[in-house]
């Protein structure tokens, strides 16, 4: 065991470019910490889906450079996204299963007692990579106590076709929603329509609606928690959203999750917005290639709040207290959120995977290709779900049950007045944040 | 002495293996335990999940009825029993009417009868999920190629709103249900047909019933106990239905097509209140019984089909 230790940390050390100094830790960082693992300790750890070979092949390759260095085996076990929610909170609830879980969101709020603190890990890190990103660290720490170590953020982007803005009279991308909404409308009157989903689209849709309701300065909850969703800044937002809705192509307001790519990628809508896989898609497809090479990618646009501001999917990862393994899983988690793991996934991911840490950024992949760049700003300028109160219970609940995405779609299809519809978000939303 | 125990022994059990109600009993205890495990237990458990506060990741505690109460001030959980109604009803409606219509055509004497009658258990064959996913794209907001036909044959100029419009989507679920559902209830009837003797069919011709008499009085009444079972059946999958409405349009848009299993669903699952989605699913019990019972007390009425009174 003593070899296996020694072989960690040397290990570890030279992954962190500090050869020599690990064995010492006291000389190589005030604070650093050091996990020896329990004998004969093995992990399970359940992730989503990687939406992209690379991010898995990355993934596991670090992984297995932990298990050579460690002796520790690590199981990674994979469920498509949308499950990896419900199987976080049983294996928290029942108190067995993996050890750790790639999470959605808030997911650590919603059983805070459940996880192992990870504050000394994450402080560690943070200090020695340039500090958490806010929205990030947000997601993963309650106060000073971190119940989970922030993990990236799934970046999200307007799409567009050049030439297609060109020819609409722009020849470049407005910066603020108005001249978006222009944008949108000379794009509509060339045959060349945007697309944003209205549907119950959990990624997308709920992107879109945190955007629009953001970036005019609303708020689901104010900082105590008190519903704050009827206000003039909705009321804006809403209006907004309509007259950005009139520019659409038409039945976005059935859109699932794959239906703007889908439309992308069949000429059918040539601005929407997306992770980078609408780019690789196009770029795969030899027939797609003059789409390929038309296709620019930009953040969006800044409403009167005078910054940007998005909804982003985000990844933490929780260690349960059941763990047997506690120290062998805080080694990993150090192991693989140190520079040369972290840099290699983020590179191995192809933009689609965002940095935690602000020292990660330099990456050679948000260079690599002028789409990846705005993709590089995830982290950056995402706010939590709950915004601007604390997260937990009711800031799921609002989210999974599409309180705001049903109250955007339901005023810009003209089912209900701007006003009706935020008295119904307001309403709904309040069913969560009573208690 | 001790031959005289033993032998009693034996004699007490032999006799109690030979006693039909104890032969019964231990006949019956298996399915007995098969469904006290998995039907009474999950029942009363999600009966008990109503009645408590549980999330996902944290146990409840008794809150009696406040769920029921809270989900009735609801406008979206009433949102949603509208549309199981209105879903179930209509859908069984057309179900029966094209089913039984199917059957009796079916039962004619038509060329390839076993092919055909083959073919039509098709939609019923394939997974709900994937012929989900097949109308999907029938409905496509853009790719849909009834959208795409009528738009060729001139007939319209843009792409048909189907998921999109809330009277469409509310429509289109349905239509894509009954395609689903009319395989069984066909199926199931035109074996009811062929129990029918052919005997009493010539009897009412020579009596000279024109075929709608036969049909009406000869057909119907004999037909009218599986009419009673397959339709019930018929109206629980349809008020239960989960999957097409999941794929198709996750309730939306707005909630026009959210059913009360799909709601259930949301919020307990993915929002994480499954004491709410517990309670919601209880609540679909009532309408469930009230639909035996009508099929129990109104179509199985014996009487009447043995040329009785009512």
């Amino acid at each position: 065991m003593t070899i296996k230790r020694r072989d960690f940390l040397a290990a570890s050390a030279a992954a962190a470019g500090v050869a020599g100094l690990g064995i010492r830790p006291g000389f190589a960082q005030a604070a650093e910490p050091t996990y020896t693992p329990e004998p004969g300790a093995s992990l399970r750890l359940l992730r989503w889906t990687p939406f992209v070979k690379g991010d898995e092949d990355a993934w596991l390759a670090n992984t297995a450079k932990f298990t050579e260095a460690t002796g520790v085996q690590v199981r990674v076990d994979k469920e498509s996204w949308e499950d990896i929610r419900p199987k976080a909170a049983v294996a928290a609830n029942v108190g067995s299963g993996p050890d750790l879980v790639m999470c959605w969101f808030d997911d650590a709020h919603q059983y805070p007692d459940k996880l192992v603190d990870l504050t000394e890990l994450a402080n560690y890190l943070g200090g020695k990579y340039g500090g958490w990103y806010d929205g990030m660290r947000g997601y993963a720490a309650r106060g000073d106590k971190f119940i989970a170590m922030p993990l990236t953020a799934i970046g999200n982007a307007v799409v567009y076709r050049d030439s297609h803005m060109k020819a609409a009279g722009f020849s470049e991308f407005p910066k603020d929603t108005d001249g978006f909404l222009e944008l949108c409308k000379a794009m509509k009157a060339k045959g060349t329509p945007a697309g944003f989903p209205h549907g119950k689209a959990v990624g997308d849709g709920n992107n879109y609606a945190h955007w629009l309701l953001w970036s005019h300065g609303g708020k689901m909850v104010d900082e105590s928690g008190v519903v704050t969703i009827n206000s003039p800044e909705t009321l804006k937002a809403i209006n907004y959203a309509k007259a950005l809705y009139e520019t659409f192509i038409p039945g976005t307001e059935s859109w699932q999750d794959i239906n703007n790519n889908r439309a992308f990628l069949a000429g059918q809508v040539s601005l929407i917005a997306n992770g980078v896989s609408v780019y690789y898609a196009a770029k795969k497809d030899p027939a797609l290639a003059e789409i390929a090479a038309d296709i620019r990618t930009t953040n969006f646009p800044i409403g009167p709040v005078g910054q940007s501001v998005e909804l982003c999917q985000t990844s933490s990862l929780l260690l349960f207290n059941h763990t047997k393994y506690p120290e062998a899983a805080k080694a990993y988690i150090k192991f693989m959120m140190e520079a040369d793991q972290m840099n290699a996934w983020i590179s191995g991911s192809s933009g689609y995977c965002c940095q935690p840490l602000k020292a990660f950024a330099d990456n050679p992949v948000w260079t690599a290709d002028p789409i990846h760049a705005p993709y590089a700003k995830a982290s950056e300028m995402l706010r939590p779900n709950g915004y601007a109160g604390p997260l937990g219970y009711a800031s799921a609940g609002v989210m999974a049950d599409y309180v705001l995405v049903d109250m955007f779609a339901a005023a810009v299809t003209g089912q209900m007045s701007p006003e009706d519809a935020m008295a119904e978000a307001e309403r709904r939303a309040n069913r969560y944040y009573r208690v | 002495m001790t031959t005289v125990p033993t032998t009693q022994m034996t004699a007490t059990s032999t006799s109690w293996l030979q006693n039909n109600n104890v032969l019964g009993f231990l006949f019956m205890l298996p399915a007995a335990v098969f469904l006290v495990c998995f039907l009474t237990y999950p029942l009363g458990l999600g009966i008990w999940l109503g009645f408590t506060d549980t999330r996902i990741g944290r146990d409840g505690i008794f809150i009696g009825f406040e769920n029921y109460a809270f989900l009735a001030r609801d406008h979206v959980f009433w949102l949603s029993v509208f549309n199981t109604l209105l879903y179930t009803s209509v859908a069984s409606v057309l179900k029966f009417a094209l089913g039984l219509w199917l059957a009796l055509l079916l039962n004619e004497n038509l060329p390839c009868k076993s092919f055909f009658r083959a073919i039509v258990l098709l939609p019923w064959v394939v997974p709900t999920v994937l012929s989900a996913l097949a109308f999907w794209w029938i409905y496509d907001s853009q790719f849909s190629i009834l959208s795409w036909s009528l738009m060729k044959l001139g007939l319209i100029d843009g792409p048909i709103n189907f998921l999109g419009d809330p009277t469409n989507a509310r429509i289109s679920v349905i239509a894509a249900n009954v395609w689903r559902g009319i395989p069984f209830v066909a199926i199931s009837l035109l074996a009811g047909l062929q129990t029918i003797p052919a005997s009493l069919q010539e009897a009412a011709s020579l009596d000279g019933a024109t075929s709608w008499q036969r049909f009406r009085y000869v057909t119907l009444p004999m037909l009218t106990p599986i009419i009673a079972v397959v339709m019930t059946f018929s109206v629980l999958f349809t008020f239960t239905d989960f999957q097409l409405i999941y794929v198709l349009t996750k309730g939306g848009p707005v909630n026009a097509t959210h059913l009360m299993a799909t709601l259930s669903f949301q919020r307990g699952i993915p929002g994480g209140q499954l004491g709410e989605g517990a309670a919601i699913a209880v609540a679909m019990i009532p309408f469930l019984l009230g639909a035996i019972m009508f099929s129990f007390f109104g179509l199985q009425r014996r009487k009447w089909q043995q040329g009785g009174q009512d």
